[in-house]
């Protein structure tokens, strides 16, 4: 009974919860309830992860209204793994949220500041879990209006947080209002808001030019919510002035659920066989990937602030990501799934550990992280580790997804595109060898006493420093589920409707 | 031509829908108050309001209640999709306006290229704390 409902209660728990914790209006039971409901939605994804790969797609009618009237959470095994990915990110920072936003948050505000987060968090696995294109609006924008506020709670140690997440509110809203400008054009020539059922009915039409400005109105709108490179403008300022937490939070989930949304209708809706889905991803991604990987690195090796730095860097990563799905091959596909998970849990662990030297000296220029690596040891480890990572050494998982995007390169015969991935680390490797450098080899300030930052903050960066070795070393869960995600979007899009389980 | 002409005038709430969204989308990035930037939003929102209704309407059609009698209906869908996508409109606007109060009290302005310069010399001071 309850593992039937499981689709649904995945989102329904966080976004009951999330009254509850302006509710209780105590920090310590408003984190608990945080804590409670992302661990529910941590487990609940695994075991939707699980059985989506053993008995395929799983449907769930809303209220038991039949799709494509009623509303339809249809898990694949490519919104499976994503669910898992984002529960992940949320449950290690919800654990790790309650002594970081301590000191930058005041009580009074802390059980709204876990509303936001829960509700942020449901949103966000709304968009991963629906088939409808309607109701994907409704959560991206329950996600993003609680995620401005969020960036906009640093406010209290920056004030620049503000005009942050003013620019944030901007742009986000323009992105989502162009996505429903394009859904409103499809819808107008469809009929229908189910994805799978708009797929056939695109398949019957064909091309038309409503349908090219809607794709191109969808497309342009998922770019700005995931920081397309001219379209990343937001990006930095919001990471570096928002809360330590909220920008780790971010790093792993928001702009991973905008790439899986825009895959849901570059494959699944838009199939790749209509000829301007094609011309999209080579005329557009790939350019504007490759040129994200350098021009956005190029911009983090002059980075002062170690927080603008890991964001310039994660629009970088965006474009290996955009570089990936250009491939347009199954090797293309798995490898941007697995950037996709790989970037999320190093990323996140990064933004952890420079959360931690947050709390101990309050500052996070480079210039604070001298001589940290002998006075914080463990976090300054799991830096280097997450570093490495980015940078794709072996037995780390950015060597994994590395690898992946290289094969895929060459199985198109692009050599230069792969020489570049390969050269794009390199500058990774720079900016990276800055604050290593800085940690590690130059003496800390006199009268520094800066000590270790508290076990629970530790806990769950080291959780995601270890799955980050452990996945790098056996890559046999993430690879299988990427090659998995990318089967079900690639040669599968539509899977019928004889496959549905559930209530 | 003359058909042309028709076509153009019996589709001018297309037009407006078009008109409303450039406007907007125009005092957006062009200017610099940051309560004229939500204005802007709110006319950009509104024209794919419109975009929506005159997709739902049916030349002759009646609200879709069922009498009985054959009858031709309008497309009730779009108007309900609306009706949420006017929701999320105004929690934005709530949100923005908000936002712009919190920067009034700490910045002491709500004109951009102000607050541009105000942030500036912020950055310089932490390149000097360096």
């Amino acid at each position: 009974m309850m593992l039937a409902h499981l689709p649904v209660l995945e989102v329904l728990v966080p976004l009951a919860a999330a009254p509850l914790c302006a509710l209780l209006r105590r920090p310590l039971l408003a984190w608990g309830v945080v804590m409670a409901s992302t661990t529910f939605a941590l487990g609940g994804s695994l075991v939707l992860l699980f059985q989506v790969l053993s008995n395929g797609v799983i449907s769930y009618h809303i209220g038991d209204w039949a799709p494509p009237w009623g509303i339809e959470f249809r898990l694949d095994a490519a919104n499976s793994f994503v669910l898992v990915l984002v529960s992940l990110v949320g449950t290690m920072c919800a654990i790790y949220g309650r002594k970081s936003v301590e000191r930058e948050i005041s009580p009074e505000a802390q059980p709204l500041f876990c509303t936001l987060l829960l509700l942020c968090f449901a949103g966000m696995l709304g968009v991963t879990s629906t088939g409808d294109a309607f109701n994907l609006f409704v959560f991206l924008e329950i996600s993003s209006l609680s995620t401005y506020v969020l960036v906009a709670m640093g406010a209290s140690r920056d004030k620049r947080a503000l005009t942050a997440a003013f620019t944030y509110l901007l742009v986000g809203t323009i992105g989502a209002t162009f996505y429903v400008i394009g859904l409103g054009l499809v819808y107008a020539l469809t009929g229908t808001l189910n994805m799978a059922d708009m797929a056939l009915r695109i398949t019957d039409i064909g091309d038309s030019s409503t349908l090219r400005v809607g794709f191109a109105f969808i497309i342009i709108g998922f770019g700005l919510k995931l920081a397309i490179f001219p379209l990343h403008q937001w990006l930095p300022n919001a990471y570096t002035y928002a809360p330590s937490m909220v920008s780790a939070f971010l790093a792993g989930t928001a702009t991973k659920v905008a790439v899986y949304a825009s895959l849901r209708f570059l494959y699944t809706v838009f199939s790749p066989n209509l000829h301007f889905d094609a011309q999209v991803l080579q005329t557009l991604f790939l350019p504007l990937g490759l040129a994200a990987i350098f021009v956005a690195s190029g911009v983090a090796i002059f980075q002062s602030n170690i927080k603008r730095l890991l964001a310039y860097s994660s629009v970088a990563q965006v474009g290996y990501i955009l570089v990936g799905v250009s491939f347009a091959n199954i090797t293309g596909l798995t490898a941007t799934f697995l950037h996709l998970f790989n970037h999320a849990i190093m990323k996140s662990g990064l933004l952890l550990a420079v959360g931690c030297v947050v709390y101990r000296t309050g500052s996070c220029s480079i210039s604070t992280f001298r001589g940290l690596g002998h006075r914080m040891p463990w976090t300054m480890a799991a830096f280097v580790i997450g570093g490495l990572s980015m940078i794709g050494i072996p037995a780390t998982v950015g060597f994994i997804s590395k690898w992946y995007l290289v094969l895929g390169a060459l199985e198109r015969g692009w050599w230069p595109v792969a020489f570049a991935m390969v050269a794009g680390s390199l500058l990774a490797l720079i900016y990276f060898g800055r604050i290593v450098e800085a940690a590690y080899l130059q003496p800390s300030p006199e009268g520094n006493k800066v000590t270790e930052a508290p076990l629970s903050m530790l806990a769950p960066l080291w959780v995601l420093t270890i799955s980050c070795l452990a996945l790098g070393i056996n890559s046999e869960f993430t690879v299988s589920s990427a090659r998995a995600a990318a089967n079900a979007l690639f040669f599968d899009p539509h899977p019928g409707l004889s496959m549905q389980v559930g209530p | 031509m003359v058909m042309e002409y028709n076509f153009i005038l019996a589709h001018y709430n297309y037009w407006a829908v078009m008109l409303l969204m450039a406007v907007g989308f125009y005092v957006v990035v062009s200017r610099g108050n940051l309560i004229k930037k939500i204005v802007g939003l709110n006319m950009f929102q509104v024209s794919v309001f419109m975009l929506y209704i005159s997709i739902g309407k049916v030349t002759d059609g009646t609200a879709p209640i069922l009498t009985g009698k054959t009858e031709v209906f309008s497309n009730p869908l779009p108007h309900v999709l609306i009706l949420t996508a006017i929701v999320v409109g105004v929690a934005t606007t709530a949100i923005g306006l908000a936002l712009a109060v919190r920067i009034h009290e700490s910045y002491g302005t709500i004109e951009e290229d102000e607050i541009l310069v105000i942030d500036r010399t912020l950055e310089q001071q932490d390149a000097r704390a360096q």
